[in-house]
């Protein structure tokens, strides 16, 4: 086994310093290390985005990514994302259109939308479909995750806020 | 509002019912901001990890095993065989007396000497975490003797096929044949016969959550605590209890969040007996959690169906007579409890199911192969049914010149002819085909629809139309595993009680998955204790605190567990106004309930609200008169027993664009009008109906297991094995009719797997009908793009 290497890495704001062995990929890093269960791991192997989270503002797989990789980066989760009530208009959206059932992509999701709507503004229909295509979901059948994401762009939209980049 | 100028009485409108509103899930927020628990995130003291060594071969024997480096390995707590295993935890046998001749053989909870499906476990490697029992595994040597495996059920029965399992000297499992006498007469005097085979490839649930299992064993009190991702706790628990000898008061089941079931996790997998066997063996909490490679090969599939159909008509599109012979390969071992055999049954007791015709013969042969276990998942049975019917429907309404809606038309059961018996003998309460068929007319605009593809035929672009007409079992009595010795509970009981705060809690042996049962549950309370949404707090997915229940299967959950809510929230307002009629001094007649408060039924004036009923009821009986006791606590039980099952009915329309030159299907668009009896919440409800289509939609175009003919799984991972996406899902468009079952007072029926029913014969027929001008079809599903080429002759 590989030796252990020292990472720093900013999860959710926090700094946090960790041996970790180079073969641990960050969604397992973020669950069995700082015990930051929301983001899931579905299929290690990149297809179904459910541990989707960001690094340095752009959204990764975490199954994907060594948590070496990160080293030095900022990280966000949906803990990160929900407590700072950053994407709390797109939440609300899923909960009105019911665009989850289970629950298990939905932070996967929220920030795969998130990131569509602050790249493209106005994003079409077939758009977010496209662009949802890397997170699957196997409940809602996607009607209304589409809608809800639909309807928090025109909530961004008439806020005047669509395309501002959270820094 | 400024409680200053408030008045102390006022007189108030009732609050709108919550039954049939549109209410937002209470218990979601939380999967939204990430704060779900699922098995894999419960973490317990002294926890250890198992891994499975898997055969690699669809069947084998194992020669030897050389575990000597594992042994040696950082981390490594045991490692653990078959044998071994199986002094704590007995075999089983997925048999029900109830289908008649139905034989399997038993099953370990760890395969012993012998592997008989790629995947089948046949060591347990226990470490301090997954990843160093993983490397041990590594380490292991197996040598392996490989078997000759049966894949192809074409042949499974064929003299010279070995027999999986020599004690039942064949590879048959189950057969049935159901003949109302009169098929053949039918046949020979009919003025139209039909006949195709249908093809049905074999395919998975792929829970986004894969199958995950957390056994904590207290050897001290001997008492079994087991974290599941499970629709059924009461089962296991059961289950547990039987397999490994300990008393059922001492197993308890847990099961929070459940990332998705969709029948997968109704089942008892040998991975979970094996893995509580380990937790009683090794005295400490023992979890396992299927990575997305092993869920592939050992969670259940189901469909792998041929059926060979017939229909006869008069020459005026009458149908006579359906005639089908259907063949489904099951694995090697029935799946325990529920059986491989539910599927192919259904199909038999569904097909043709929603017309007239008098006349019915139906054969199955249900057979042994080396390949993962099949059994229940969503609609059971009822895509293959629908697909057959409404396929051959159309086919023969494509040879007659008939247009397929008025075929349709011409042959459901009038709605004023229930009850009623099937020519297959299923009992009907009452359906609604003629309202559902009008009502998608509209819906879809047919004629314009059509205007539109004849329009664009000439342009060269092939698009197509395709209906499917369906019915679907729901509301389940004992007749599915009671009467055939699974003790699978068909009734749900109900726990409600009144809190000193004036909340309501209520306990209920139906769990969530997703689905929305917790909030249906929650409407259904405060409609009938009377007080707000905001006052309920549900409570399931513990045996230890719910009633017991079977659970979530067969669409039951807002039928038969809604019902027994319903029943006990009506006692508990009958006895909040009791107590209430004590306290005021009044009579109970005068009094009315709504929105947490007690009024004046004359004058609609609030006397006194909830929380103080709650606080003289707890803390000072002292004021109630002698003689009268507050009972706050009511449990209500319900099953039903009116008919073996409750049917739904419903139609969906499909609208595809055929690409001829590269084979590829547009989904344009997807209808559906569904009658699940009374619906009680709309927003849950149609995103659950789309979500079943789009299920099924995957069993038509992409998702299929497929196997070499030496019985390996070619494509077990997410990255091959293809799963419906957004981006090629089209929009879905939901109405319903309204039929309410008189069986309960709630009046719902069930309307989970409806959708996963009707869509692949939908989109089948649609196909089909796109493909018109080239006088082609396809009926083996997943219709990919190379069936289509072929079909069309370009590859």
């Amino acid at each position: 086994m590989t030796d252990k290497v020292l990472t720093r890495i900013t999860v959710n704001g926090v700094l946090h310093e960790r041996w970790v062995e180079p073969r641990q990929h960050l969604v397992d890093y973020l669950r069995d290390e700082l015990g930051l269960k929301g983001t899931r791991s579905g299929c290690e192997h990149g297809v179904c985005g459910a541990c989707t989270v960001r690094i340095d503002g752009d959204i990764v797989r975490g199954c994907l990514t060594l948590a070496v990789q990160a080293d030095g980066a900022r990280v966000e989760t949906i803990e990160g994302v929900s407590d700072s009530g950053e994407i709390a208009d797109l939440q609300h959206a899923f909960l009105e259109s019911n665009a989850l059932q289970c629950g298990f992509c939905t932070p996967g999701m929220l920030l795969t939308a998130d990131a569509l709507l602050k790249s493209e503004p106005a994003a079409s229909r077939e758009q977010i479909r496209e662009h949802m295509s890397g997170n699957y979901c196997r409940c809602t059948g996607y009607h209304a995750i589409v809608d809800a994401v639909e309807s928090t762009r025109e909530t961004r939209r008439l806020a005047g806020c669509g395309g501002d980049r959270h820094e | 509002m400024n409680d200053l100028v408030a008045p102390p009485v006022v007189a108030e409108a009732a609050a709108p019912p919550h039954i049939g509103r549109r209410v937002v899930r209470p218990n979601a927020r939380r999967l939204t901001e990430g704060r779900g628990t699922y098995v894999d995130d419960v973490e317990l003291p002294r926890m250890a990890h198992v891994v499975y060594l898997r055969s690699p071969h669809a069947h084998a024997r194992v020669v030897s095993v050389d575990v000597t480096a594992a042994h040696a390995m950082p981390g490594v707590i045991a490692i653990v065989d078959g044998a071994r295993l199986a002094q704590v935890c007995a075999p089983f046998v997925g048999t029900l007396s109830h289908m008649v001749g139905m034989r399997s053989a038993p099953q370990y909870a760890i395969a012993i000497d012998r592997a008989c499906w790629q995947g089948e476990a046949v060591l347990a490697i226990v470490a301090d975490t997954r990843a160093l029992a993983e490397d041990a595994v590594e380490t292991i040597v197996v040598e392996w003797e490989p078997l000759p495996a049966v894949a192809d059920m074409e042949t499974a029965l064929a003299p010279q096929t070995p027999v999986i399992h020599a004690e039942l000297g064949s590879n048959l499992c189950y057969h049935r044949e159901l003949d109302t006498g009169g098929v053949d007469a039918a046949f020979a005097g009919a003025d139209v016969v039909v006949e195709e085979t249908y093809v049905f490839g074999r395919h998975t649930g792929v829970t986004m959550e894969p199958r995950s299992v957390l056994a904590d064993f207290n050897p001290a009190e001997r008492r079994l605590t087991v974290h599941h991702s499970h629709q059924a706790p009461h089962m296991m628990a059961d289950l547990y209890a039987r397999q490994l000898g300990l008393p059922e008061a001492d197993v308890r089941v847990i099961c929070r969040d459940v990332g998705g079931s969709f029948g997968i996790k109704v089942h008892a997998y040998a991975d979970d007996f094996a893995t509580v066997a380990l937790a009683v063996l090794l005295k400490r909490p023992v979890k396992f959690v299927a990575d997305r490679l092993e869920s592939f090969v050992t969670d259940i599939h189901a469909r792998e169906h041929r059926v060979k159909a017939r229909l006869a008509l008069t020459r005026e599109g009458r149908m006579l007579a359906f005639d089908i012979d259907d063949l489904t390969g099951i694995g090697p071992y029935s799946m325990f409890p529920r059986t491989s055999v539910v599927e192919g049954n259904q199909v038999v007791n569904i097909t043709g199911g929603p017309y007239n015709h008098p006349e019915y013969r139906a054969k199955l042969d249900v057979v042994f192969q080396n390949k993962v276990q099949t059994s229940q998942y969503r609609g059971v049975g009822h895509p293959v049914a629908c697909a057959v019917t409404e396929g051959i429907v159309d086919l023969a309404a494509v040879r007659m010149g008939i247009d397929p809606l008025e075929l349709r038309r011409r042959n459901v059961m009038e709605d004023d002819s229930y009850p009623r018996k099937g020519a297959s003998g299923i009992v009907l309460e009452k359906l609604s085909h003629q309202q559902c068929l009008a009502k998608l007319e509209t819906m879809i605009d047919y004629p314009a629809l059509r205007q539109e593809q004849a329009e664009l035929r000439k342009k060269g672009i092939y698009r197509g139309i395709g209906i499917a007409v369906l019915i679907e079992l729901t509301n389940p009595g004992a007749a599915f595993y009671g009467v055939g010795g699974a003790r699978i509970a068909a009734q749900e009981g109900a726990t409600v009680r009144l809190d000193p705060t004036g909340v309501v809690h209520c306990a209920v042996g139906v769990g969530e998955q997703g689905q929305g049962t917790e909030t249906i549950f929650a409407q259904i309370a405060a409609d009938e204790v009377g007080l707000p949404l905001a006052a309920v707090r549900i409570i399931t997915g513990d045996t230890a605190v719910t009633p017991y229940g079977g659970g979530t299967w067969a669409s039951r959950g807002a039928g038969i567990g809604g019902e027994a809510v319903l029943q006990a929230s009506r006692q508990l307002r009958t006895n909040i106004l009791a107590l209430a009629a004590a306290h005021l001094k009044r009579d109970a007649g005068e009094l009315d309930v709504a929105d947490g408060k007690v009024r004046d039924r004359a004058t609609q004036a609030t006397l006194v609200d909830f929380a103080e009923l709650g606080r003289i009821a707890y803390f000072r009986p002292d004021l109630l008169p002698q003689g009268f006791q507050s009972e706050l606590v009511v449990t209500r039980h319900y099953s039903q027993r009116t008919y073996p099952f409750v049917f739904t009915n419903g139609v969906q329309a499909s609208y595809v664009e055929v690409d001829i030159e590269t084979g590829f299907v547009k989904l344009l668009k997807h209808w559906a009008v569904e009658d699940c009896g009374r619906v009680i919440n709309p927003l849950l409800l149609d995103e659950q109906i789309r979500g079943a289509i789009v299920q099924g939609i995957g069993g038509a175009l992409f998702e299929e297991c497929l196997y070499d003919g030496s019985g390996l799984l070619r494509n077990g991972s997410m990255a091959d094995y293809l799963v419906p996406m957004a981006s090629e899902m089209p929009d879905i468009e939901v109405a319903h009719v309204e039929t309410p079952t008189r069986t309960s007072e709630l009046g719902a029926k069930g309307a989970g797997e409806a959708g996963t029913a009707g869509a692949p014969a939908a989109v089948m027929n649609a196909i089909n009908d796109a493909l018109a001008p080239f006088d082609v079809r396809v009926t083996a599903q997943p219709f990919t793009p190379e069936k289509i080429l072929r079909a069309l002759n370009k590859i």
